[in-house]
């Protein structure tokens, strides 16, 4: 299970993430920085709205005719003189990577930020074979180091560390002495990455975007680093989830555009890198071979069902930065390399039910993750989608829940029995009340009653006061 | 104009005032009351749990409860927005789609329908009190109604409102999530509570009444002296 991080139950992950007084401080300041910021990127941009529903009808197309753009894709990469491979399943994806790697005899790989190679563990597949793999994306190399620390984010991998636990890692595991300041750290980081780069033998990234219309791929990072990934080694590797594809630059434009406001709230991030084919003669860097291996792992299988446009999704963590379910309980808490909102959707259609069953239920259902969507999936009615499938088709509910939503439904259309449960309500809650309160509720009511009062129900319900008012006055 | 009120199930049982003062303002605004006693809930319970076969089920007797009305007000956003969900429900029944549609299109908060369809600005209401309010999420999010509360509460006499800080967030009330998931609800609910303490505001005013039960409910628990009230109160308070 590549997606699925850590051996714990959900409620012990909770536990841990809400103790975790650090993590869940980094988190919140974070998710008020990036709220800001990204709220600044919209008006800037001004019409957000427009250009969301713009982004949704770009998506929907796209994955709409996902077969043509793929195929018009694959041929413009191959026509440039690179390799594409398709991938149904992640050993298929890791397989065909660890025989390029044997055949360049390679020892050390260089990898730029990607999140499908985390999705089908890339990583420990290639180190298997004796290749030492280096993560140059800032966040991520802070992770590896520190005994592959799973990413709890995204886009910011390790947003649940801060400064000091940086400036610690650094110090316990390479010898780093000096201050928590985080252009110090950075620097520190360079340093060690630059031999590195220039000691690999490949060079692996991820796919923001794949451009159908000329085979070329797009990278969008703030280090600079899949540039590096992808101009010093000879061989080139770009991973990409089969439906990260756009049409043509002109779509491209409006995706980045999109991804970077909402990301970071930046206009753009210091790099966008657009890179079509392997060097060609008179180029000065550039790999000498490049292949492309385009991932299914399950994503076809949610095309065509009401899932489908969870696969519009862009990876921004827009919806991850506004949940205030992920703020307090921290990317882990999900136990999937994709958390939050997109993570409580995706994982358990990539990676089926019995390893995320409580993700969906995760959520209030605020509907904030929908609302910041630039793509507009609407993230809260897939939860309950999975909610229901949960209910109705695997019938994984408890069997008292089950009966209560029975009994709900048949009272609920029973006007006499609403009538009586909500008549005698006040009987039924007079041994738990007390001056209008209950403090300790019986069964379910009890969670609630555990951190909250709850309100007796009053002894005169409005439909009763309605009905003898109308008396009154004829 | 005849309006059919929804009274919802916590207003029913709960918060019955809640509901006298609704009446009173829709009254002053000449508005004859009709109150279907047939109404039930309007089956979010069910239906955000997933078990939409059981929630059909109070959606077709709303629907039909309510077939005969020219305007249905509820005083919560979230089980207005209910209603208009209906529609979804009924993907593969055209019948009822069509009547759940009949339904969405003639469903209204109280605010909404005091500010939009009736163009109420002023209800006249008095309370000297420095306040903050609470932006449901359901109300603001999936009914779009993010100005009707305000335009309203400017104009209460004496009423000094405080903007509550991160007011998107939800109370984390969420039904069912409360006590599912009581120990992240619970982190939920105290944040609310310390962004409504921040503000000094002597009384939290809400359109919810879920999430009024859900903060008001903590509050109670700790103890603190804030009062809570629900906007049909507010704005029906006057000079005594």
């Amino acid at each position: 299970m590549p997606m699925k991080i850590g051996d714990r139950s959900f409620d012990k992950r909770v536990e841990k993430g809400l103790s975790d007084t650090h993590m869940r401080e980094t988190v919140r300041g974070a998710q008020g920085r990036l709220h800001t910021n990204k709220a600044k990127a919209e008006e800037e941009l001004g019409n957000w709205e427009d250009w969301r529903t713009l982004s949704e009808e770009i998506r929907a197309h796209t994955l709409e005719n996902l077969d043509y753009y793929l195929e018009q894709l694959s041929e413009n990469v191959v026509k440039n003189g690179g390799h594409v491979y398709f991938a149904e399943t992640p050993e298929e994806a890791n397989a065909y990577v660890e025989e390029i790697a044997a055949k360049k005899e390679a020892k050390k790989i260089i990898k730029s930020k990607s999140m499908v190679t985390e999705e089908i563990s890339m990583n420990e597949a290639l180190e298997k074979q004796g290749c030492e793999v280096i993560e140059s994306d800032l966040g991520e190399y802070i992770l590896q180091i520190d005994d592959h620390d799973p990413p709890s984010h995204i886009v910011a991998p390790a947003l649940h560390k801060n400064k000091e636990q940086i400036r610690e890692t650094f110090e316990r595991l390479k010898g780093y002495d000096k201050s928590a300041d985080p252009s110090e750290l950075t620097q520190f980081a360079r340093e060690q990455l630059r031999e590195e780069f220039l000691e690999a033998d490949i060079g692996i990234t991820g796919v923001n975007f794949a451009v159908a219309e000329s085979g070329s791929i797009s990278l969008v990072t703030n280090e600079g680093n899949a540039r590096l990934a992808t101009t010093i080694p000879k061989t080139q590797i770009s991973v990409m989830g089969m439906e990260r594809i756009v049409p043509t630059w002109e779509e491209l434009d409006v995706m980045v555009n999109m991804l970077c406001r909402s990301a970071v709230g930046q206009k753009l991030t210091s790099y966008i890198t657009g890179l079509t084919g392997p060097r060609e003669e008179g180029d000065l860097d550039g790999p000498e071979e490049f292949h492309l291996v385009i991932v299914d792992n399950g994503r076809s299988n949610i095309l065509g069902t009401a899932f489908q446009s969870a696969l519009h999704c862009i990876r921004c963590a827009a919806c991850i930065n506004v949940c205030p379910v992920y703020r307090h309980v921290g990317g882990h808490s999900y136990g999937s390399i994709y958390p939050g909102p997109i993570g409580a959707v995706l994982s358990p259609l990539l990676e089926g039910y019995e390893d995320h069953k409580e993700l969906p239920y995760a959520s209030s259902l605020c509907a904030a993750c929908t609302d910041a969507c630039p793509v507009k999936i609407p993230l809260h009615e897939h939860l309950i989608e999975h909610r229901k499938i949960i209910a109705e088709e695997e019938k994984k509910t408890s069997l008292g829940e089950t009966y209560a939503m029975k009994g709900f439904g048949i009272a609920a259309s029973s006007p006499g029995l609403f009538n009586m449960a909500t008549k005698t309500a006040p009987l039924m809650f007079s041994p738990f009340s007390k001056e209008g309160t209950i403090n300790k509720g019986p069964g379910p009511l009890g969670g609630w009653t555990d951190v909250r009062s709850f309100p007796a129900p009053e002894k005169e319900r409005f439909r009763d006061w309605f009905k003898n008012r109308k008396k009154e006055d004829s | 104009m005849k309006v059919s009120l929804f009274i919802t199930c916590l207003g029913d049982v709960f918060y019955p005032d809640v509901g006298k003062d609704v009446v009173e303002i829709l009254e002053r605004y000449g508005c004859e009351i009709d109150f279907p006693e047939k109404q039930t809930c309007c089956g979010q319970p069910a239906y955000n749990s997933g078990y939409h076969t059981d929630t059909k089920k109070a959606a077709k007797h709303m629907i039909q409860t309510f077939d005969h009305a020219e305007y249905v007000v509820a005083p919560s956003g979230s089980c207005a927005a209910m209603l208009k969900e209906y529609p979804h429900l009924f993907k593969e029944e055209p019948e009822w789609k069509e009547r759940a549609e009949a339904l969405a299109d003639k469903t209204y908060e109280l605010t909404q329908f005091l500010y939009r369809v009736l163009g109420v600005k002023d209800t006249g209401a008095f309370l000297p009190k420095k306040a903050t309010y609470h932006t449901s999420c359901h109300m603001t999010r999936l009914l779009g109604e993010k100005e009707a509360p305000y335009k309203l509460l400017e104009n209460v006499e004496g009423l000094e409102l405080k903007e509550l800080p991160n007011k998107q967030d939800c109370c984390g009330f969420g039904g069912t999530f409360a006590v599912k998931m009581t120990p992240i609800s619970e982190q939920m609910v105290d944040e609310k509570v310390e962004h409504v303490e921040e503000t000094e505001a002597e009384v939290l005013i809400g359109a919810d009444s879920g999430c009024l039960m859900n903060i008001g409910g903590r509050i109670d628990r700790k103890d603190r002296p804030v009062e809570v009230m629900h906007i049909a109160q507010v704005l029906n308070s006057k000079k005594t």
